[in-house]
């Protein structure tokens, strides 16, 4: 297994994620892409602190991981608050900003 | 306050002039003549509605008043020797700024106290007469208030010791002859009349400045004794300039070619306001200037030359429009055009005809006034006719008036011993003497002098005979009755009588007082010179002329019909009854070019000015509703920009490393 593949990897999952964001509707598939875009990033961290037998790129994807849990919690709440107003769970219902 | 104080100082330099020798204190009271008009005319236009029941009679006092003080200054003036009897009196500084320090002052001498007796005296009356001719005027307050305020213009526009002060006069004349002309400016055509004499008097006002703006460079002051100290020393260029510009000052306010064309629609304004606008201020200030530059004009031959030119032009021109006016108002404003023509051409001959200028000035005062209230005192007999055509016998009905008229009838043609002839006659042989040793002038100036002399018998005897003598050919009221044409009432024929004595008496009175000496302090001295004709000669033909023009006038106005409705008549016929075309000319000229060139500033200024502003803020929001759209409200659309952003910026910087 060189740090090809694992690059690779990790692109073809950044792309998914972004993909994801980008082409789905519903927020909380939208949320699942953006999760799969931060851990493709943390297996490129982990890969390169592998590499250079550096530990630091592992803590970063722990802080990572911490980050994302924390935004999950808050940007969970949001979706369940705006699902409960409008009965809707779409991102493009939610443009009310625009006007 | 400063004001105040120097009033009560001697106020006189005498190393600027050396006329003048001693201050004499009661010049001062010459403040008075302008003041009391001025106030009159404050109180009258303040007070509004509640001055109407006796305002009149204010205006009548102020006048009058005035008068008074000009008689006592008269005095005053006679009691010194003539060395004396140029006095100028001092108001404290006016504008200082610099370089440019002016002192208000006042100058009483010969020349001043002529015109302020002429214009006091044939203002009063006028003003008197107002009160009758105005009486059913709902405004006659508000009409004497303007009356007061020309006469008060016109005494400080002669009275002023400097250009800058004249000018503050002449200013204020165009402004109470604008009021004046328009005073029924309810009625479109005259509120028009109105402006296009204002107008006029710009483009002459125009001239005064540029005049007074090379005075200050060249003299570097304007008042009279600098500019007379100061003229010896500057270039003959200049002060051809200086008299050129002066004298279109002259031809804007004397109604002289080419500016000529506001005097006929003045007559717009009432009657008595067109005798004090013709007879007494207004048309006589362009002669007063060029007179009190007579010092600029002798040192620029050219200038003076070109002045005679255009009083000579004016002469006729003013004569030929005068013989094809049916109006009555209107012939008799063709008149005054050509009588100040003579004015003109008397003031363009140099020292040897200023003196005749003035003294032509006063007597055509007193004939013009006369006849102007007696043109009047017809249309208030007549239901305000005004067309000649629509006259005629009425000598028979209006005794007092048709007596009176005849008297400046008589004066303007210059029969012996009536006033005119006195004046315009010394005028004719003025104009004869060679000036310069140059013959052909002589020969010019006075055969248009003669000719005019003729034509102006025709025209003003036409007028008489059309008026007074003849068939009646009256025509119906406004409201469709009987015309009962009746003499005026006291106040009004009163005044009438008072300038037909005058008419008939000034010019022996003041000849064989020596007017001419009275005036020579002012207006300097003149060598004797011969006319190239012999005196008694010029005479004969003169009045031959004149006599010719009366018959001519007798036969085809008096004895025979004259056609109700006018005759198609010659090409000359008709081009004088539209002014000799001057109005297409200057609609041709300067009017029509005028108003193409508003417009097309007008449509420039939208177009370019307007359109370069409203251009860029269309753009903006142009540009706005174009970055707009990007801003559609959908998370996914923002975040697609931004990976497509953020791709970008990695090929870029990948790109830029290599």
């Amino acid at each position: 297994m060189s740090l090809t593949h694992y690059l690779v990897l990790a692109a073809i999952l950044f792309a998914i994620g972004a993909t994801t964001v980008l082409l789905r509707r519903n927020a909380i598939i939208v949320f699942m892409g953006v999760e799969l875009m931060l851990n493709s990033t943390n297996l490129l961290l982990v890969t390169f602190s592998r590499m250079h037998g550096n530990l630091s790129g592992q803590v970063l994807a722990f802080f990572v991981m911490v980050v994302a849990a924390a935004e999950v919690v808050v940007g969970l709440a949001i979706i369940v608050t705006i699902f409960r107003t409008r009965r809707s769970a779409s991102v493009d219902d939610v443009n009310l900003l625009k006007s | 306050m400063h004001t105040l104080i120097s009033l009560t100082a001697p106020a006189l330099a005498p190393t600027v002039t050396p006329v003048m020798t001693t201050a004499w204190d009661g010049a001062q009271a010459a403040l008075w003549l302008v003041a009391l008009p001025l106030l009159s005319a404050a109180v009258l236009l303040l007070l509004g509605r509640r001055a109407d029941r006796w305002g009149h009679w204010l205006g009548v006092l102020a006048s009058a008043g005035a008068f008074v003080v000009g008689l006592v200054l008269l005095i005053g003036l006679l009691g010194r020797p003539a060395a004396e009897r140029v006095q100028d009196v001092d108001l404290g500084t006016w504008l200082d700024a610099g370089a440019l320090s002016i002192d208000a002052g006042l100058r009483v001498d010969p020349l001043s106290l002529t015109f302020v007796l002429l214009v006091t005296f044939v203002g009063t009356l006028i003003h008197v007469y107002s009160v009758a001719y105005m009486e059913h005027d709902a405004a006659r307050r508000r009409f004497f208030a303007y009356l007061n305020l020309f006469v008060a213009a016109m005494l400080l526009l002669v009275l002023a010791d400097s250009y800058v002060l004249l000018f503050v006069g002449w200013e204020g004349v165009g402004l109470a002859s604008y009021l004046l002309i328009g005073f029924w400016n309810h009625h479109t055509p005259y509120a028009v009349a109105a402006k296009k004499a204002f107008v006029a008097n710009r483009i002459g006002d125009v001239g005064l400045l540029v005049a007074m703006g090379l005075m200050f460079a060249t003299f570097g002051n304007l008042d009279f004794a600098s500019v007379d100290a100061g003229v010896a020393g500057a270039s003959e260029g200049t002060l051809t300039a200086i008299g050129l510009a002066l004298l279109l000052a002259a031809c804007g306010k004397s109604a002289q070619f080419p500016l000529q064309s506001w005097l006929g629609d003045a007559m717009a304004g009432p009657t008595p306001v067109s005798a004090l606008i013709h007879a007494a201020t207004m048309v006589t200030a362009g002669v007063y200037l060029i007179i009190r530059s007579g010092v600029i004009f002798a040192a620029a031959p050219t200038a003076q030359l070109v002045v005679a030119i255009v009083g000579a032009i004016t002469l006729l021109f003013g004569a030929i429009v005068g013989c094809a006016k049916d109006d009555i108002k209107k012939a008799l404003a063709a008149s005054t055009m050509s009588q100040i023509g003579y004015m003109v051409l008397a003031a363009g001959l140099g020292p040897i005809g200023y003196a005749f200028a003035i003294f032509h000035l006063v007597t055509h005062g007193f004939f013009k006034a006369g006849m102007f209230l007696g043109a009047g005192s017809v249309m208030h007999g007549m239901d305000d006719q005004v067309d000649m055509r629509r006259f005629g016998g009425l000598g028979r009905y209006m005794k007092i008036t048709y007596f009176t008229f005849m008297a400046g009838w008589l004066a303007i043609l210059g029969i012996p011993p009536f006033a005119g002839f006195f004046s315009k006659d010394k005028i004719i042989e003025a104009a004869f003497v060679p000036v310069d040793g140059q013959p052909w002038r002589a020969w010019v100036f006075g055969a248009v002098a003669l000719v005019g002399a003729g034509v102006t018998a025709f025209y003003m005897s036409r007028l008489f005979f059309m008026t007074f003598e003849g068939q009646k050919r009256w025509s119906r009221t406004r409201d469709g009755g009987e015309q009962h044409p009746h003499e005026s009432p006291a106040l009004m024929t009163w005044p009438m009588i008072v300038l037909a004595v005058g008419s008939v008496g000034l010019g022996w009175v003041l000849s064989s007082v020596g007017f001419v000496e009275w005036l020579e302090p002012s207006v300097g001295h003149a060598e004797h010179a011969d006319p190239v004709l012999a005196v008694p000669l010029i005479i004969g033909l003169t009045l031959l002329a004149v006599g010719l023009g009366l018959v001519l006038a007798w036969r085809r106005y008096a004895v025979s019909t004259v056609p109700v409705t006018p005759p198609v008549g010659t090409v000359l016929t008709r081009a004088a009854r539209v002014d000799l075309y001057q109005d297409a000319v200057n609609d041709a000229l300067l009017v029509e070019p005028g108003q193409y060139l508003t417009r097309s500033l007008v449509y420039g200024d939208k177009a370019v000015v307007d359109g370069a502003v409203t251009g860029l803020g269309r753009t903006t929001v142009g540009l706005g509703d174009l970055v707009r759209r990007v801003q559609n409200g959908y998370a996914r659309s923002y975040a697609a920009v931004m990976v497509v952003g953020v791709v970008v910026l990695a090929f870029v910087v990948l790109a830029a490393r290599g």
